[in-house]
């Protein structure tokens, strides 16, 4: 079994011009390690829709992706607000995103859903005034 | 599957000094500098042209068809690619320049911007179909495709399954001659006038069919060469303009997606600004639109490599020159084709030239070499090496084709440390 490949990255709060970055990045080694190119898209669309909910909703935090052959583990952790009803977030349309986010055109409400539905298995643990902790698995 | 490697993009090894512009522009990292030389990597070369244009020695040239290639056939056809029509400074109207493609010894010319506005139509009917993953995206540049045919696999199914403009203009033209005028095929000769190095490539190794229906590409500035002393004085024996305003938009970006009358379309020009929208279509982040047009080089095909004229200027000049055509020729006069004319025959496949290994469990080993080199590396990319980044020096070192001690930083280290180990065995 070869050994879990790591990639940590810190994202930027407030900065919706580099959201993206970090999932350009896991894209790429994913292409390298040979991914299936549907496996590489979950990957990256999960990987971006956590980026922005992270620089939206918590002035940043950080990215820990951990690959193993047969499995992508993504972790997206912040010391952001928290969230009070982790149901109703998972609510496709429900958004708390301020109005400068949502001038922006986010805030849909489908980024956890999304997260989700590209995902194999999601958990969410949070805690209001600590932050967030989203941890995601695709298998393959 | 036998995978050949014809690249129209290649190196004079004479003219190049072995300098680092080329190997920092390559949007695939195709480029290294090794002895002092560049050198292409065939298996991730798009044909974009973008070395070309970077290489302050003239290094990077295009292998296109000479002229003199027209004689090997009797009956010559000119596929002239609109963009031509934007080179002259003397020309008002595009029938001389058509005109001037016949004096100059072609026995028939059949303009590329007619065929642009039959994939238009085809293109519609497609999209009405709905039989399309949204958002399409355009197969008319073929740099852009093979960009994506290496670069971003999840996008392969979005793309249009149709012939670009100069295939179907061969096809229909060859077929013109042989049914209308009773040429007999081997007699024909079809030559596209390139704005376009890529377009090279697809004639030697075409994407999406067997073979190609073009028998050369001639470089519009060759032909430039030829017709420029001419069509001062030039007065046009025929009409032979048979396109309208849609099709010879699509020299320049935005005309092939603005043809459609669709709202909901993208047009981004200039290979990076390309890979960017491409990264983010493959993220969801674009989901408003439902065609995108994507062009390798800046402002269009105006802007290829193989023109004479600038780009931004060659295209105002069409503008000026097209304001009398209808704006859309083939509305007054539909030819006899049918979509199966214009679908591709073959799908576009993926190819992982970017794979560090077919073996996943050796990959993520080397993968993990290449992480352990990058850190020992200095982070400059300053391109010493020959490759285009410390990143790309890291992979090369696990592939075999470069070694860590070709960082110039790293070596000066290192024979700093020699000669320190050296003094203190002198003392």
């Amino acid at each position: 079994m070869a050994e879990t490949i790591k990639l940590q990255f810190n994202i930027d709060g407030n900065n919706f011009v580099d959201a993206g970055a970090a999932s350009g990045k896991v894209k790429k080694t994913l292409t390298q390690l040979g991914f299936d190119p549907a496996v590489i898209r979950r990957a990256a669309i999960a990987m971006y829709e956590g980026e922005i909910n992270m620089v939206i909703h918590a002035d940043g935090g950080v990215a820990d992706v951990y690959i193993d052959s047969d499995k992508i583990r993504i972790v997206l952790s912040d010391k952001g607000p928290g969230i009070a009803d982790v149901e109703l977030a998972m609510k496709e349309g429900y958004s708390t995103a301020s109005q400068e986010a949502r001038d922006l055109g986010f805030g849909a409400g489908m980024g956890l859903p999304n997260m989700k539905n590209y995902t194999d298995e999601m958990t969410v643990n949070s805690k209001v005034g600590v932050g967030t902790t989203v941890e995601m698995i695709i298998n393959c | 599957m036998k995978q050949t490697y014809f690249h129209s993009v290649t190196l004079d090894k004479e003219k190049c000094m072995g300098c680092t512009n080329c190997i920092r522009r390559c949007p695939t990292e195709a480029i290294r500098v090794r002895d002092g030389k560049a050198r292409i990597i065939k298996e991730r070369c798009i044909d974009c042209g973008e070395c070309i244009r970077v290489c302050p020695y003239h290094a990077k040239q295009a292998l296109t068809d000479p002229f003199s290639s027209i004689e090997k056939f009797k009956y010559k056809i000119a596929l002239p690619a609109p963009a031509l029509y934007g080179q002259f400074h003397n020309v008002r109207d595009i029938n001389v320049i058509l005109n001037g493609l016949k004096e100059i010894g072609f026995d028939d010319v059949y303009e590329v911007a007619r065929a642009a506005e039959i994939v238009t139509i085809a293109t519609m009917d497609l999209l009405m179909q709905k039989k399309l993953e949204m958002p399409v995206i355009s197969t008319a540049c073929p740099a852009i495709l093979r960009l994506i045919r290496v670069r971003f696999p999840s996008l392969i199914k979005n793309l249009l399954p149709l012939n670009a403009p100069m295939d179907l203009a061969a096809k229909l033209a060859r077929r013109r001659a042989i049914e209308k005028k009773g040429i007999p095929p081997e007699d024909i000769g079809v030559f596209f006038i390139s704005p376009c190095p890529a377009k090279v490539t697809t004639l030697h190794e075409p994407l999406g069919e067997d073979t190609s229906p073009v028998d050369g590409v001639i470089a519009i500035s060759e032909v430039y060469k030829k017709l420029a002393p001419i069509l001062g004085s030039l007065k046009p024996k025929e009409k032979l303009v048979r396109a309208g305003l849609k099709g010879v938009n699509w020299c320049h970006s935005g005309g092939e997606a603005k043809a459609l009358s669709k709202d909901a379309y993208l047009a981004v020009d200039g290979i990076d600004n390309v890979i960017s929208v491409l990264e983010s279509l493959e993220d969801n982040q674009i989901s408003h639109v439902e065609f995108v047009e994507a062009c390798a080089c800046a402002g269009g095909c105006v802007g290829g490599p193989l023109t004479v004229e600038n780009g931004y200027a060659a295209r105002a000049r069409i503008e000026q020159i097209s304001k009398k055509l209808t704006s859309y020729e083939t509305e007054r006069e539909l030819p006899q084709i049918d979509l199966e004319d214009v679908l591709i025959s073959k799908p576009i496949e993926y190819v992982p030239i970017l794979k560090l290994d077919d073996d996943r469990a050796v990959a993520m080993q080397k993968m993990q070499e290449m992480k352990a080199i990058e850190e020992r590396l200095p982070k400059l990319d300053c391109g010493s090496c020959g490759a285009p980044s410390c990143k790309a020096l890291a992979e090369d070192v696990v592939r075999g084709f470069g070694r860590e001690i070709d960082c110039i930083h790293n070596l000066r280290s290192k024979v700093n440390e020699l000669v320190r180990e050296i003094s203190e065995l002198e003392m």
